[in-house]
This record gives structure tokens, C-alpha cells and sequence, in this order.
């Protein structure tokens, strides 16, 4: 007896909607968007500067009570979170204060963490700061220019490893559904405020080789298939090619689950955020091999001679005209 | 039919073997680590009973490189520091002044009479009254100039003069600014790395990053702050004419001179000459030592070239008051008795036994040539970082067996096969790390997890292969070749653009987000290799044995 998630044998129609499902990938996109640039990111320190606190105590924390002794400092923008975290113990009490970088200087003000960590000792006797963390406006603008910079040529690699690969319309439709996926990761977390850092970038690639992954293994199938149902028009292909790969696409997915909703649970809460982005990934990564790669290469067409010897099929000097 | 060679079973199971050795440390993490501290101790002649038992805890004829682990699991801090090499071009400009002046006052029938003005701190103005006489005063300073090695070629000097009407304005050339540049972060790099080394913490990581910056990450250490403290004094020590004593901090100074307070008498003030006489990078020894009082002092001795500047200065100023100065404190002005030939001196001033020790050790470790500015700083204490590998271990163990038991149940015999072929593939994932020194971080973890996770898609994407298959029935054998055979491209294809991705994380990441990549990557090799050799060997020597008629995959 086995167990089986999806049947032996299928044969959903994956296209008969595609408008919809085209429409409602682009509606998400939109709407990602729009969080975005209304809501905007929110950068942790990595990416804007300035300084976190990790604070730990046996007590109770009273947010108000450290807001208050930090206040008279005049820090600007001082965020102050308590965390819970099924991993903590009894006596565990975490705080994350964040400052804002202090526009004056460029690099990290020494006396301004001490003045936070004596203030607080004022507030809470038996508090600990288990890690202290600062970065300068100065590097802090570099590394959002070198994270896009990662995010691009990510992107920009695959398509030329897909083109050369397969054919430029297998590049267009993988790339199309990694924009989607990143769009829609940034959409997220700008939705639901989530701190954005340098992990999350991290993430994002991460992401972007899954779902890349599983749009290369939907696109091997379609080239075999192409080659063998030579009189079967592309809509057909494609459905069964994804049909065929549908139980390894599904079991992929729930073993990669399987393995961060674990690490999500038990991972503790400083890479929650990051293992939050790869979840949200792979789900929109499953989705848009699907969905949106799919449905873009149907859109476009793809060359059907493949009958021609291998040294050109496969190959970005073939004929893409058909 | 299904048949793979001798050699190439032998080579599969002692690839096996020989990555899970490299792994086995990882298994007794402590146990491994005072015996291999306990060996290096030894190796550098402490050689004592409970070293040698520490030592003994691991045999020698078993691997002993352990996966390094990074600052987030470990705790310590992390500084990212800027060299301000600018600071270098006013101290050569500074030193280059007294030559200028001496060369154009030699001229002075042509020249007339010469006047230095106040000017941005990279550049010397020098008015001249005659101006007529200025191709000649340009010619003067620029046969000052010295060659310069570059890459470009020859013909580059380090200084450039050039006349802005009555004025002569001599700077660094942009050749000597490179090199200058790149001494300075150097020497900063090697100064910083005696410091810290001289506290004796275990394996900092000391590396340069880009033109002018220096990442500095100490294990085990309490605070940034701390660290900040070891490497950010920078003991400048230079010995500089005094040219007048004030109780006033807004004297103005002449051109060419600044006001420094005095560290032990308050109030106090003195102006000096900027240009040093000599300074702390010629200073061969120092040592703590006691004056004739009996107070503690520092001891000193310069190399020949500053010992001939310091005899010469001495003769010539007996009389004269000469000041000691300390990153920008005067020390002690005493003044100069008699001729001092032989390059060596005293300090003396109100240190206690404590602070002349670290003055020497400063003055002997060398100088920073420049200022550093920290870009950013991290502390992680070490109670988070056992947190972190302490959930980190449950996360991977509680997704280990969640992927195992799903794939057992899933694909039945071969899953086991599978799941065993996961298990080494951890094992030679950790062996790896630990062959080639890698740092392991919490993303670093995150991506081990995710590799249990994507690591049995090759296994997936081959049973589901074979199953299909399967059903077109040419006996169960055709099948297993026929599924491995179609599946290998898709598996190369999906891995190569993970694989891809994973090297432009490594490449423009730093610090917590190479860890992830390097474990993604590797990880993306190991169990590539697990899918395509060792779960078909498994599968190939069940099929031997049994011969089976029909297979359910």
C-alpha cells in the first residue's frame, strides 16, 4: 500500500482556463506591487542602517517601561518588539529594539549603544544583550545595491543557461515565472511588514533556483514530448508533459515543506523570517513551473521540428522562427 | 542490462566511506576540539599531562578537520572597518615639508622669499614673492619627486607640483595615492592582526575586503566594543619641536604648527611643530621599564635612520623643549639635556605598572598608519548562538525523519533506498564542509534543511520516472535502466541552474549568506551524486540478488 498524493494516471486540463489563470497571477503581481510601493519594505538594518538590540531577562518585559527609559535619549525612530517563540524557555523574555541609523554619523556610534544599554539597565536590573548589531548608512547602501545587483544576474544567468539549453521561449516563460515569484515574495512581505534583510535576499535566490527547478523539469518533458507526439498540437503537449511530471512536481514540493515548515516550527525565531520567504517561495514557485511558465510558452510558441539531427536542436542557433 | 563495473562499485563505496570519515569529527564536536587545541598547544611546546590526555581523546589516524562554526552559532564580534587612507597623504605632505622648504630656500635669489599657506591637509601651497622665479621653484620641487613603481609603467613620481599664480601646490601624485593606498590598508591589516593575535583569541578571521576596507571577525569575544578596543587604539607616537606652552585650547597656531593638550596636566597646552621629527614606525623595540624614580616608564630604541634624525635633532636643540606625543596627547616635554646618539630613550610620565606595559606592547606592535572608521558592527553573544545550533539540530532532525518516513511510505523499497542515500548524503555534505574549512552559519543550517528537502528530487524524479516506465513493461530491468537514463537530463538540467544560483549567492553575498550558499551548493553536488551512483548501486545489487519478476516503485 502506498501512498499516493496524486493518482497514478491524470489528465487535468491545465490550459482550458489559462486566461484566468494568467489574470489572476498578473492581478497578484499588481496588487504586490502596489503593497509595495505603497507600504514600501521593511528594511532591517542591513539594508538602512542603524543599530538592533537583542535584549534577554527573566522578568516580564514592559515594553512601555523600556520605550520610556530609552525615550529621554532622543534616538529618532525607536521600534521595540517582545518575541515569542515556542523554542524559548520559562524565564526567556526577548526584546528587539531597533534605532535608527543617527543621521550624523556615518560610521556606528559606540556611545549611543552604550547609552541604550545603560538606560535599560535602569529599566530591567537582570537584562542581557545577547547580540548587538549596527551598520553603517554607508554600507548599508551598498548592500541593497549588491543585493539587487544578485537578484539580477540570477535571473539574468538562468535565461542564458535556459536559452542555450532549450530555446528562447523556454527562457522567456522560466523568467517570467522567477519575476513572478520574486514579485510576489516582495509583495508579501511588504504586505505583512515582515523585516527585510540581507537573509531574505538570500531567500529570494533560493527561491528563484526552485522554482526554476521545477519549471526545468515541467520544460525537459515538453521538449521529450515535442519530439515524440510530433501530430499532438502544443496545448496537448503540454498538458501531458505536466501531467506526467505531476507527482514528482507534488512530492518534490511536500518533502522541500515538510523540511522548512520543521525548520519554520522549531528553527527558532532569528531565521523564522527567512525560512517564512523559502516556504511562501516554493508554493508560488510550485504554482507559476504551472501556471505561468507553462502558459507563457504556450503563448509564444515554440518551434515543433525537432526532427532535424540534435546538433542544432537544443541549441540558440537553431531555427526560432517556426 | 543493469550491470555497473568492479571499480566503479569500489570507487562509489569509497567515495562513501571516505566523505563520511572527513564527517565523523562533526559527531564529537568538543571531544575534537580540545584534542585538536591541545595538539597545537603541545606543537608549540606546552607540553603537560592534561594536554596530553586532552590530546588523546581523538586518535591521530582519524580525520580531525572540523565544519568551522561561524560567528552567528559561536557568538563573538564582527567589525567592518574603513581604512581612512587619506589621513596617510597629510602625514607625507607634512614630511615633505621641511625638504621643500629647505630646497626652495637654496634658490631663494631666484625665488625670493617663501611663505607657507593654509591649504586642505593633502596638499602643500607655498607663496613665493618672485613669481619670475617660478619655472625654476617648480623645477626645484619637482626634482624632489621620486620614482615610483607602478604597473603602467615607468616614468610616474609620487609628488606633483604645479603653479597657480604666485603659488606653488604640491600634492601626491594619483600613482603614489594607489600604491600609498594600498600600503596603508596593508600595514593596518598586519597591525591589526599582531593586536589581536597579542590577546591571543582563537581563529580570528583578520581578511581585507574591496580597496580600503578590513572585516575583522573574533570568536569568542565579549563584545565589538571590546574588539574595537584592542585594535582601535592606535598608539601614534611621534616626537615633535616644541614651539610655545599655553593654557588656552583656541590659540591660533602658525602655519605648520597645532595645539595638543597635555595628557596629565590639565589645562595644559602645548604648540608644536606638525611636522614630527621622528615617529613610532621607527621604533625597533619598547619595552616597560622604571625610571630613575622608580616610576614605571616605557623604553625605547629606533632603528638607524630614526636614531641618526633623533641624535641629529638632539645636538642641535640641546636646551630646547621637545615633546612626546600619543595619539594626539603630549606625554611628557621634558627638555633636551644633552645629545642623544644612540637612538634609544625614555618615556616617562604618570603610567601605572599596567599602562606601560600596554603602551609598549601598542608601541611594538606598531602604529596604525591611518584612522579606521567602523562601517558596521556586530556582537553575538554566545548564549544565542547555542540557541541557534541547539533549534537548528531539532529542526534538521525533526525534517529528516518527516522526509524519511514520507518517502518510505511513498515509494516503499526504493524509498528506503532513497533514504539511505539521504543519510549519506548528509554525512558526505558535512564531510565536504569539513574538507575545505567551510564556515557553517544559521543560514547555513537553513540551507542543510533545505537540501533534506531538495536532495531526494533526483531520487523522485528517477522512481517516477521508472514507474512510468514500468507501465510501456519490458521487464522490470529496462525499466530501472530506462528511468535513470530519460530522468538524468531533467536531474542535470534543475540542478546546474540551482547550482547556478547558489554561485552568484556566494560570490556577491558575505558573511551569514555565503554559509547558506556554500552548504546549498555542495549540497546540490552530494546529492546529485547520491541519486545518480549510489542510489542505483543499491538498486542494482537488490536486483542481482533477487531477481524480481515485477517491481513496485
Amino acid at each position: 500500500m502506498r501512498l499516493k498524493l496524486v493518482p497514478q494516471e491524470t489528465s487535468f486540463d491545465f490550459f482550458s482556463r489559462w486566461k484566468v489563470w494568467l489574470g489572476i497571477s498578473g492581478l497578484m503581481m499588481v496588487l504586490a506591487f502596489t503593497s509595495f510601493m505603497l507600504q514600501g519594505l521593511n528594511f532591517g538594518i542591513d539594508f538602512r542602517g542603524g543599530t538592533t538590540i537583542r535584549t534577554q531577562s527573566a522578568q516580564e518585559i514592559d515594553v512601555g517601561a523600556y520605550r520610556d527609559a530609552i525615550a529621554p535619549l532622543e534616538l529618532g525612530d525607536v521600534t521595540i518588539t517582545e518575541i515569542f517563540d515556542p523554542t524559548f524557555g520559562e524565564d526567556e523574555n526577548v526584546a528587539m529594539i531597533r534605532i535608527q541609523a543617527q543621521a550624523e554619523a556615518e560610521a556606528v556610534s559606540a556611545a549611543t549603544v552604550t547609552a541604550v544599554e545603560e538606560a535599560l539597565k535602569a529599566a530591567a536590573p537582570d537584562i542581557q544583550f545577547v547580540s548587538v548589531e549596527s551598520v553603517g548608512p554607508k554600507v548599508s547602501g551598498e548592500l541593497i545595491q549588491t543585493a539587487v545587483i544578485a537578484v539580477v544576474l540570477a535571473i539574468g544567468a538562468v535565461l542564458v543557461y535556459i536559452w542555450l539549453r532549450f530555446e528562447w521561449q523556454f527562457a522567456l516563460g522560466a523568467v517570467a515565472a522567477l519575476v513572478h515569484d520574486v514579485i510576489l515574495t516582495i509583495g508579501i512581505f511588504s504586505e505583512l511588514q515582515i523585516r527585510f534583510d540581507l537573509a531574505i535576499i538570500a531567500a529570494l535566490l533560493t527561491i528563484v533556483g526552485y522554482s526554476l527547478n521545477d519549471t526545468v523539469v515541467v520544460f525537459d518533458r515538453v521538449r521529450e514530448n515535442l519530439r515524440k507526439y510530433k501530430k499532438k498540437d502544443l496545448k496537448e503537449v503540454l498538458n501531458i508533459s505536466i501531467n506526467e511530471t505531476l507527482s514528482r512536481t507534488v512530492m518534490t514540493s511536500v518533502t522541500t515543506l515538510l523540511a522548512l515548515i520543521s525548520l519554520y516550527v522549531l528553527g527558532g525565531d532569528v531565521i523564522r523570517g527567512f525560512v517564512f520567504a523559502m516556504i511562501w517561495g516554493v508554493i508560488v514557485g510550485t504554482y507559476s513551473s504551472v501556471f505561468v511558465a507553462s502558459t507563457i510558452l504556450l503563448w509564444l510558441g515554440v518551434k515543433r521540428d525537432w526532427s532535424k539531427p540534435s546538433n542544432t536542436a537544443g541549441n540558440q542557433f537553431a531555427n526560432i522562427d517556426a | 542490462m543493469l550491470h555497473i563495473d568492479t571499480w566503479k562499485r569500489v570507487l562509489i563505496w569509497l567515495v562513501c566511506v571516505t566523505g563520511l570519515l572527513m564527517a565523523l569529527p562533526n559527531a564529537f564536536y568538543t571531544r575534537v576540539e580540545q584534542s585538536n587545541d591541545a595538539k597545537a598547544a603541545i606543537e608549540l611546546g606546552i607540553d603537560t599531562p592534561e594536554m596530553q590526555a586532552e590530546a588523546g581523546q581523538w586518535p591521530n589516524w582519524l580525520p580531525s578537520s572540523l565544519v568551522n562554526l561561524g560567528l552567528d552559532l559561536r557568538g563573538g564580534a564582527h567589525l567592518l572597518a574603513e581604512v581612512k587612507v587619506g589621513d596617510v597623504y597629510e602625514s607625507r605632505m607634512d614630511a615633505m615639508w621641511p625638504e621643500i622648504r629647505d630646497a626652495l630656500r637654496d634658490e631663494r635669489a631666484t625665488v625670493g622669499t617663501i611663505r607657507r599657506q593654509n591649504s586642505a591637509p593633502d596638499e602643500i601651497r607655498v607663496r613665493i614673492s618672485q613669481p619670475e622665479g617660478m619655472a625654476r621653484a617648480l623645477e626645484v620641487v619637482r626634482g624632489l619627486a621620486r620614482q615610483v613603481q607602478t604597473l603602467s609603467g615607468v616614468g610616474a613620481t609620487d609628488i606633483e607640483a604645479r603653479a597657480e599664480g604666485d603659488t606653488i601646490v604640491v600634492q601626491l601624485s594619483d600613482a603614489e595615492k594607489l600604491a600609498s593606498d594600498d600600503r596603508t590598508v596593508r600595514q593596518s591589516l598586519e597591525i591589526i592582526r599582531r593586536r589581536i593575535d597579542e590577546v591571543g583569541t582563537r581563529e580570528p578571521t583578520i581578511q581585507r575586503q574591496g580597496a580600503d576596507r578590513i572585516l575583522i571577525q573574533v570568536p569568542g569575544i565579549g563584545s565589538a566594543g571590546e574588539l574595537k578596543e584592542i585594535i582601535g587604539t592606535t598608539a601614534q607616537l611621534t616626537f615633535n619641536p616644541v614651539a610655545g606652552r599655553t593654557t588656552d585650547a583656541d590659540t591660533a597656531p602658525g602655519i605648520g604648527q597645532e595645539v595638543v593638550p597635555s595628557l596629565d596636566e590639565d589645562g595644559v597646552y602645548y604648540i608644536l611643530e606638525s611636522a614630527p621629527v621622528v615617529t613610532g614606525e621607527e621604533l625597533v623595540d619598547a619595552q616597560p621599564a622604571f625610571d630613575q624614580n622608580g616610576r614605571p616608564a616605557v623604553n625605547f630604541r629606533f632603528n638607524t635612520s630614526g636614531a641618526r634624525k633623533f641624535g641629529d635633532y638632539t645636538l642641535e636643540n640641546i636646551g630646547a623643549p621637545f615633546a612626546i606625543v600619543l595619539d594626539d596627547e603630549v606625554i611628557s616635554a621634558p627638555v633636551i639635556q644633552s645629545h642623544i646618539p644612540g637612538g634609544s630613550g625614555i618615556i616617562t610620565g604618570n603610567f601605572t605598572v599596567e599602562e606601560s606595559t600596554n603602551l609598549a606592547v601598542l608601541l611594538r606592535a606598531g602604529a596604525l598608519p591611518a584612522g579606521l572608521e567602523f562601517l558596521e558592527e556586530r556582537t553575538i553573544g554566545p548564549e544565542l548562538g547555542q540557541d541557534s545550533i541547539d533549534a537548528g539540530k531539532v529542526a534538521t532532525i525533526v525534517a529528516f525523519v518527516a522526509v524519511l518516513v514520507f518517502m518510505a511510505l511513498s515509494y516503499g523499497l526504493f524509498g528506503i533506498f532513497a533514504n539511505i542515500a539521504l543519510i549519506l548524503n548528509v554525512g558526505l555534505l558535512f564531510g565536504l564542509l569539513s574538507l575545505i574549512g567551510a564556515t557553517l552559519t544559521l543560514p547555513g543550517i537553513a540551507g542543510i534543511v533545505l537540501t533534506v528537502g531538495m536532495a531526494v528530487d533526483a531520487n523522485v524524479l528517477i522512481f517516477e520516472r521508472i514507474r512510468e516506465e514500468l507501465k510501456s513493461a519490458r521487464g522490470p530491468a529496462r525499466a530501472i535502466e530506462l528511468g535513470y537514463e530519460k530522468a538524468l537530463s531533467a536531474i542535470l538540467d534543475a540542478n546546474v541552474t540551482t547550482f547556478i544560483t547558489a554561485t552568484i549567492l556566494f560570490a556577491m553575498g558575505s558573511g551569514p549568506v555565503r554559509g547558506f550558499a556554500i552548504t546549498l551548493g555542495l549540497g546540490i553536488l552530494t546529492s546529485v551524486f547520491t541519486a545518480i551512483f549510489v542510489t542505483r548501486l543499491m538498486i542494482v545489487i537488490w536486483f542481482e540478488r533477487r531477481r524480481p519478476k515485477t517491481i513496485e516503485v
